[in-house]
This record gives C-alpha cells, structure tokens and sequence, in this order.
C-alpha cells in the first residue's frame, strides 16, 4: 500500500485513512513523523487514523488521542499538586503539566518582585482542584509543558462548569474566548476541556492598574440568576451532544445549536435524551 | 470431567458444532464507555471481556515512573457471574494476577512507550463471561482499546487458542474442550509474523508443538482482518463524524484553506 508520489493525488492520500501495522511507504524516499515508525525499508503507521503528507514527511493523526501541546496553545487545567514555587495542573495530556510560581500574575502589579513569602502563601493563590485558563509557555525537555498566566485574560476560573472532549474536536481559532449573546463566555480549551461560564461585561474585568488579587484569585461564585444558570447548562448540553456526535466546536457551530436548541422549546434536561444528539446534527447540516 | 462428550465427532465436528479449525464468532463493539480514552469489547462465542485504556497519562504514584519510558499498568477484574460456578475472586487471586502480567509482557514489546517518558498508561480488562480462551480474548481486546485510545502500537496483537486431540490439533477451543485437552494460547503480531507470547497451562507433547503453534500463528491472521476491520470502521466514521476530515495544525491549515479557496472559486 504505497502512499502516492504524485502531487495531484495529494487530496486523496491527505484523507486516506489507516491503522496500526500498516506499511505507508518507503523508508529511503520519505521521512518519519508521528504516528509512524521506521521498519527496516518500510515506514509503517502506529496508530489509527488518517495519513497526512509534507513534502517528504509522512504523519498519521490519531483521530482519538490525548492532547499533544504546542506553545501558545489556550489550555483550560485543574491543579493536583502544590509543589515548591510550582503547580501541577491536569490539562488531559499525557503527563500533568507545570505552572511556575514565576509565571502567574502576583497581587501588587507585574513588576513586582518575587518574594520568600509568596511561597509559602502560594495555597492562596491555587489549591488543588481549582480550574484555571493558561497558556503553553514552553517545555521541559521530557515533553511536559509549562504553563503561565501572565495576562488578564488568563487565571482562576470560577461562575460556571466544566465539560470534557475529545480534544481533536476542538480546532484553533482566531479567539478560544467566545461570548454567547445568551449571556454565557465559553473558553474553549486546546485541550479539550470547555469552561462554560456566565458573561462577565468586558469593563467589569479587573483592569491593569486596578489589578485586584482578591477578586482574580477568589474562590466565591457571583449572584447567578436562574435564566443564567439554564442558559449555562444548555450550553453545556449543546456541546456534550455535539461531543457525543463528533462535530468538532466552533464559534459557529455553537451559536447555531444554540439557536435551534432555543427552537425547538424543549426543557434543558430533555437534551441529553435519545436521539436529540442526531436530530442537531441533521439540522447543522441542513443549515451550513 | 466431561469424558461421554466427543470432543472431535467421526464426521469431524466438535462439541459445538465447529470444525477443527473454526473459530467461534467474533463481535467487537469500540463504542467509548465514561471518561476512558480508549475502550473494546470484544466477544470470543461466548467468552466476552471488556477493555477501558486510560492514558497516557501522570502516574498516581510517582515512584513507579521510568524516566525514559511509559509504564503499563494491567489490572484484571473476574465478575463473580463470569464462569460456572458462581466465586468471588480477590484481586490478589494467583491466576488473576498471572493474566494481568502475562497481558502486561505481552504488550510491552508492542506499546512504543519510550515516547511518553514519566507516563503511565492504565488497561483495564473486566471479564464478562468465560468459555475457554480467556487470555486471548483479553489480549485482543487491550489491542483494540489501545488502537482506540491512540497509543502508538508497533502492530496488532492477534491471539488466539490451540489444543490438541489425539492426532487432530483444534483451534479456539471453548471451556469444555480446554479442560480435556492439551493446549497453548500464542500472540503473534500479524505483519512481521512475531510471536509476543507462547503460554502453556497445560503439558504438550514437543512433537505435537510445532504444529499447532504454527496453526495458531495462521489463524492470527484471520483474526487480524477481523479486528483491522473493527478498527478501521470506527476510525471511518469518526472520521466521517467530522466532515472536515483530519485537524489541521496551523501550518497546514492556511495551505488547505487557499486549497478550498480554490476549489470554490471553481464553482
């Protein structure tokens, strides 16, 4: 089973799928890349999924696997571990990765310095089982990731939930943070975990100078009023279901599922139920 | 034990009706079960195990990493209800544990663990019902969850059973026929024809060995195309599922992006 050399069949072998033990191609003529390894003359596939090509460099993407990193990725973790000046945060790859006591925002201003005391308060800041957004900073050289904070943007998450998914399903896009016009943010991990959470108004976001630790690194949830809660969980919903079915998320995506969930007046709990999951699907279809 | 039941008939038919080289009905379901990255159940006739693979993944106990490598961690769990007489088995029982590390050598060969240094990849077998063939059966379905759960494997690992009776080797023997007959269970990795275990609970004569081991490695083989078509299906349609196909790292993705520009202005 020879990967074509032609450039005009290159369409077709981008999409061509394969498993684990299969021969792609000549050892001599093209260069290994993930999911492939060298046998002797031949490069053969080590896991399931679709063959893709650059010039000499053969890959096969894995259409289920754990997130594999890259810097400047948007990420969404939990922390499991308080260490010296550092954090260990769950973010679905395939070992925890690391959060500096160096690379989050401290109380008192960016260029603040780094104070003996900061360590020992650093529960103050994360504890385990708290959620933050960060990006990928760097890695380490056995392949874990570094993370940091170090922009408003990013840190504690609290006003909302959880949901996991495959992390293929999420493609990169120009902004992981999105605003529902539901009165619902959602951030959309690289790493297959979604933070789904009631809208904070942009003004209300603590500011530069007004940087104020209490309220980046509380714990206490705001006042969210019930046709927020709702929203928030039929968002939720909308994206197991999307999950369930294997439609990668986008900002579009959302919105439309959104729209014709808000349609078809079902309760929020009722989504989850029999074959609502293929009628959304058929029905993104049909509009895209 | 079952001495008034011909295990091989003079019309060369078996006690369940096989042949002497049929193997039993293969079911294989890949649909994802919880939060387990991968997932199998595969059915042998009436042997069924399920598989769940979480990892790779940070290891619980930090002394059991390896710098350079993944470890594997196999725990096997006997439902009471699984075999004929109904027993609770610990999960300290001997034999349980001699599955689990016999699924654990088998797989070490195959897992390119040196690609996740620091990791730990946990398999998870649960065995449903038991009629004979159950470390095959096992074997087969950690290859599936581990296909499915995207954990590099140099090839599939194909296992199945092999007695003999009297002059006439058998294949895929069921309980009944295990507890009469001599017998092996072998794994072979069908492309480049390696065996990755060889097991004998039973004494089998040097004589008669070869020709069954050499039977069991033909019907790997069988069994190959059975799981790479279970394998490739569900990548299908996950495939399918996302209609964009494969996703695109930020590179490759303005190239695609102007490719489909393209083909629209074409319309």
């Amino acid at each position: 089973m020879e990967v074509d050399l032609e450039d005009e069949d290159f369409e077709d072998t981008t999409r061509k799928l394969i498993v684990p033990g299969e021969p792609l191609t000549s050892s001599h003529a093209f260069m290994r890349g993930h999911g492939t390894y060298v046998d002797g003359e031949e490069v053969v596939a080590s896991v399931a999924g679709t063959v893709e090509r650059v010039n000499k460099l053969v890959t096969v993407r894995a259409i289920r696997t754990r997130y594999s990193p890259e810097v400047g990725d948007l990420v969404v973790g939990r922390i499991t571990e308080v260490q010296p000046r550092r954090w260990k945060v769950d973010a679905n790859s395939r070992q925890d990765a690391v959060l500096m006591l160096s690379s989050v925002n401290l109380p008192g201003g960016v260029q603040r310095r780094k104070l003996e005391s900061d360590e020992l308060q650093m529960r103050t800041f994360f504890e385990e089982g708290d959620l933050l957004v960060a990006e990928v900073q760097a890695f380490f050289s056995d392949g874990a990731m570094s993370l940091h904070t170090r922009s408003l943007k990013y840190g504690k998450l609290r006003n909302g939930q959880l949901v996991t998914v495959p992390p293929i399903l999420i493609k990169r896009l120009k902004s992981h943070f999105l605003a529902l016009p539901c009165g619902v943010d959602v951030i959309l991990g690289l790493n297959g975990y979604i933070w789904v959470s009631k809208h904070v108004k942009q003004s209300q976001q603590e500011g530069e100078e007004g940087f104020d630790a209490q309220a980046v690194y509380s714990n206490k949830n705001d006042d969210i009023d019930d046709a927020t809660r709702a929203a928030i969980s039929r968002v939720c919903n909308i994206i197991r279901i999307l999950a369930a079915q294997f439609v990668p998320l986008t900002d579009v995506t959302l919105l439309e599922a959104y729209d014709w969930v808000v349609e078809q007046e079902g309760d929020v709990k009722d989504l989850l139920q029999g074959d609502f999951g293929e009628a959304l699907v058929t029905a993104l279809g049909g509009r895209g | 034990m079952s001495s008034r039941i011909e295990i091989l008939n003079d019309g060369g038919y078996r006690s369940d009706g096989r042949r002497q080289y049929e193997l039993r009905d293969i079911t294989i379901d890949m649909t994802p079960q919880g939060s387990a990255d991968g997932c199998a159940s595969i059915a042998h006739g009436l042997t069924q195990v399920s598989v769940s693979v979480f990892g790779p993944r940070e290891a619980k106990q930090r002394s059991q990493t390896l710098h350079d490598r993944a470890v594997l961690n196999v725990e096997v769990n006997v439902l009471p209800f699984s075999t004929g007489e109904r027993r609770r088995r610990g999960r300290a029982d001997r034999r349980i544990l001699e599955l689990a590390a016999s699924i654990k050598a088998t797989f070490e060969p195959v897992v390119q663990t040196t690609l996740y240094p620091r990791a730990q990849i946990d398999i998870f077998v649960s065995v449903q019902q038991q009629d004979g063939g159950l470390l095959p059966a096992c074997i087969n379905g950690t290859t599936l969850a581990l296909a499915a759960a995207g954990v590099p494997l140099l090839d599939f690992v194909c296992a199945v059973s092999a007695g003999v009776h009297g002059a006439a080797a058998l294949l895929d023997l069921s309980a009944l026929e295990e507890g009469d007959l001599p017998h092996a269970a072998v794994a072979v990795l069908p492309r480049t024809k390696k065996v990755t275990l060889a097991a004998l609970e039973t004494r089998l004569h040097v004589d008669r060995f070869a020709e069954v081991f050499r039977l069991a490695c033909d019907a790997g083989q069988t069994i190959h195309a059975e799981m790479r078509r279970a394998v490739r299906t569900r990548t299908q349609e996950l495939v399918a599922a996302m209609g964009a196909g494969p996703r695109a790292g930020p590179g490759e993705h303005v190239d695609r992006d102007v490719a489909m520009d393209d083909d629209a202005a074409d319309y």
